[in-house]
């Protein structure tokens, strides 16, 4: 019996000593789980610029460790492995990862874990997401601006809140220049499929439409609008490169300064936990690349526009704003809850579609 | 008049690659060999044309890269079943899993990166028009010739064929590598000439497809056109639907393709008699010579 206890404690001061010895040369380990691959051009590959940022700003202060194309279904295996070998910060970066996060943060409770997009906290686990929606305004004033038809295509993955506060927020953007404008709305049902994303904007530009939106991760739709001589924003990065004379901008996730933020919190003692941050274009989490292919007048309107909401003068959704179905939502001239934009299920009026619910 | 002409044209470069792989492995399983790794072999061909054309400057470089591509996957499934007999369809499985990794690990460079792409004429490019010549003399040559005799001998009986003398093995390699040079070039006409850039993954189970549809044509190149652009037909037709806003869920719009074939695969496999006379009878079974 006490041979068996004092091989446990051993056991014990074995591990212990194991997981201080991350600590040893004062070295923060911070390790990300991502979905795809740093190679989609997308999603992943804009976290993985974030990592990038942080050891190029904090050096040899911190050790980053990425996994990739962790399914989302049997993540908590890898996340605890991550939280064994001695992460200080785990960042889960996919929405499908918020019961594993919090089923392994509840059994390392000194490890900090952050998981994007999610709504799910605890006290060791932040939640941290961007306001794309923001970009989709301007890029919405944009379009109006720029279309001769008056009709955008927008490319759409999945009919969850995020992407409908952003066909909203566009819409809300174009309706400001034009209250007419139109926009046909293409559901992929996939966030990655660079021929079929590619086939609905030949479809979207054969129906009248001259500009493309998308909210799917490949590059597909800028190089149709290339070709067909029309106009489209990238996605998730800057896609200038496929569409050089196409792209009119694109929403650019970043967050790397976002990382390097909750890092060197960490790192002085200052970080918090069990938070929701919800960082926009006023933290440079919400960029936008160089407004190209229109005329000065356009530009220095997007500009104009880009700076407003950056400064917290002009907020996408002010209320009242009118739904598709007559209803209004807000009080006026006051922007909308958090909680509504966040969980977003309606479209706003001037929107054809039918919402898939 | 132009939408309809946007719209068709939109069809026949989503049906194209299909058809292009789907002829090749229906060569290939009329030979009797079962090679369930289209998929991979097309991603390989894929990467390895984008990184051709990428490299070189010039699509069709990268286009014949493409066929080597697939080639250098086919010859290796040939190498494991056929001289190896190693189960075909495990083999397959493997070696659609190993061209995905493969393919991601070549391609990392290339991520982000422009190329020229493929030149066309109103949206008509060089392999929408090879992928029907290609119908035709694998037709003509399966059904008119003394080899497509051979290979549809072996693929129904390669005991009888190898005691008839037809080098059996011999044939089969051969096959096996049109298919991968097909496969190939199918994932060439994706990163070269369709949506030219290289992504993981990009060809997104259209091997799959490529392959179901080769069951649907009973195993013939004419019915495989129409397998092709039956399925590419539909699917952009789903995409012109929604774009109507008429409230059909886009779930159900998303499926019907496959439903569609699913269906059509019932009607056809219905008629016994010409299922039976057209599935080549040793399909997947592996071939000992000196049995």
């Amino acid at each position: 019996m006490m041979k068996k206890l004092l091989i446990s404690a051993g056991a014990l001061a074995l591990a212990l000593g194991m997981a201080t010895s991350a600590h040893a040369d004062g070295k923060l380990k911070a390790c990300w789980v991502y979905l795809g691959a740093i190679g989609d051009m997308g999603w992943t590959y804009q976290h993985n610029v974030g990592v990038e940022q942080v050891k190029k700003e904090l050096g040899d202060k911190v050790e980053t460790v990425v996994v990739e194309n962790v399914p989302e279904a049997d993540a908590a295996g890898p996340i605890e492995r991550l939280a064994r070998d001695g992460c200080n910060i785990i960042f889960t970066t996919s929405f499908g990862y918020m019961e594993p996060t919090l089923q392994v943060a509840a059994k390392y409770p000194k490890v900090m874990f952050e998981h994007a997009t999610g709504f799910k906290t605890a006290p060791n686990v932040t939640t941290y997401n961007a306001k794309f929606y923001q970009a989709r305004y301007v890029e919405g004033v944009i379009a109006a601006k720029m279309s001769k038809t008056g009709t955008a295509g927008y490319i759409v993955s999945f009919p969850i809140p995020e992407v409908v506060m952003g066909i909203n927020s566009f819409m809300l953007g174009a309706q400001s220049v034009n209250p007419n404008f139109k926009v046909k709305i293409i559901w992929a049902n996939t966030w990655f499929d660079p021929g079929k994303e590619g086939d609905a904007a030949k479809v979207l530009f054969s129906q009248g439409a001259d500009i493309i939106v998308q909210h799917t991760d490949s590059a597909a739709a800028i190089t149709v609008a290339e070709e067909q001589k029309k106009f489209g924003f990238g996605q998730s990065s800057d896609q200038i490169k496929f569409g050089p004379h196409a792209q009119l901008s694109a929403a650019v996730d970043n967050w790397g300064p976002y990382y390097v933020r909750r890092l060197k919190e960490l790192m002085d003692g200052s970080y918090k936990s069990n938070m929701q941050s919800w960082d926009g274009m006023a933290e440079g989490t919400v960029a936008m690349a160089p407004f190209t292919n229109m005329p000065d007048d356009v530009k220095a309107m997007a500009q104009k526009t880009f700076d407003d909401i950056k400064s917290g003068k002009l907020e996408p959704f002010t209320g009242p704003i009118t739904k598709q179905d007559g209803s209004t939502i807000g009080e006026k001239g006051k922007p909308l809850a958090a909680g509504d934009i966040l969980g977003m299920n309606f479209y706003v009026k001037g929107i054809d579609d039918k919402l898939p619910q | 008049m132009e939408q309809f002409y946007a719209i068709a044209i939109t069809i026949i470069a989503a049906s194209t690659p299909l058809l292009i792989a789907a002829l090749g492995e229906l060569v290939v399983e009329r030979s009797g060999v079962l090679n369930l790794g289209v998929e991979g072999m097309m991603i390989m061909g894929a990467v390895c044309g984008f990184g051709a054309a990428y490299v070189s400057g010039n699509p069709y470089v990268g286009l014949l890269a493409s066929i080597f591509g697939g080639i250098a996957m086919s010859i290796l499934f040939g190498f494991l079943t056929l001289t190896l007999l190693a189960n075909q369809v495990a083999t397959g499985l493997a070696i659609t899993l190993l061209g995905i990794g493969l393919s991601a690990l070549i391609g990392e460079s290339f991520v982000g990166q422009p190329i020229q792409r493929l030149p066309n004429f109103h949206g008509i490019n060089i392999l929408i028009v090879f992928s029907f010549v290609l119908t035709a003399l694998v037709s003509w040559f399966l059904f008119r010739t003394r080899t497509g005799l051979m290979i549809r001998a072996v693929g129904d009986s390669h005991v009888s064929a190898h005691a008839m003398g037809f080098p059996v093995v011999g044939l089969r390699y051969a096959c096996v590598a049109f298919g991968g040079a097909c496969a190939g070039l199918a994932g060439g006409y994706l990163s070269v000439a369709d949506t030219p850039q290289w992504v993981e993954n990009m060809t997104a189970g259209r091997g799959w497809i490529a392959l179901a549809l080769v069951v649907f044509s009973t195993w013939l190149p004419k019915r495989l056109v129409f397998g092709a652009y039956l399925f590419g037909t539909i699917s952009i037709l789903s995409f012109t639907v929604q774009t109507m806003a008429l409230g059909i869920p886009s779930q159900l719009l998303s499926c019907t393709p496959y439903l569609v074939t699913v269906a059509a695969l019932v009607v056809i496999s219905r008629n016994r008699q010409l299922l039976r006379a057209n599935t080549p009878a040793c399909l997947g079974q592996p071939f000992l010579a000196d049995r």
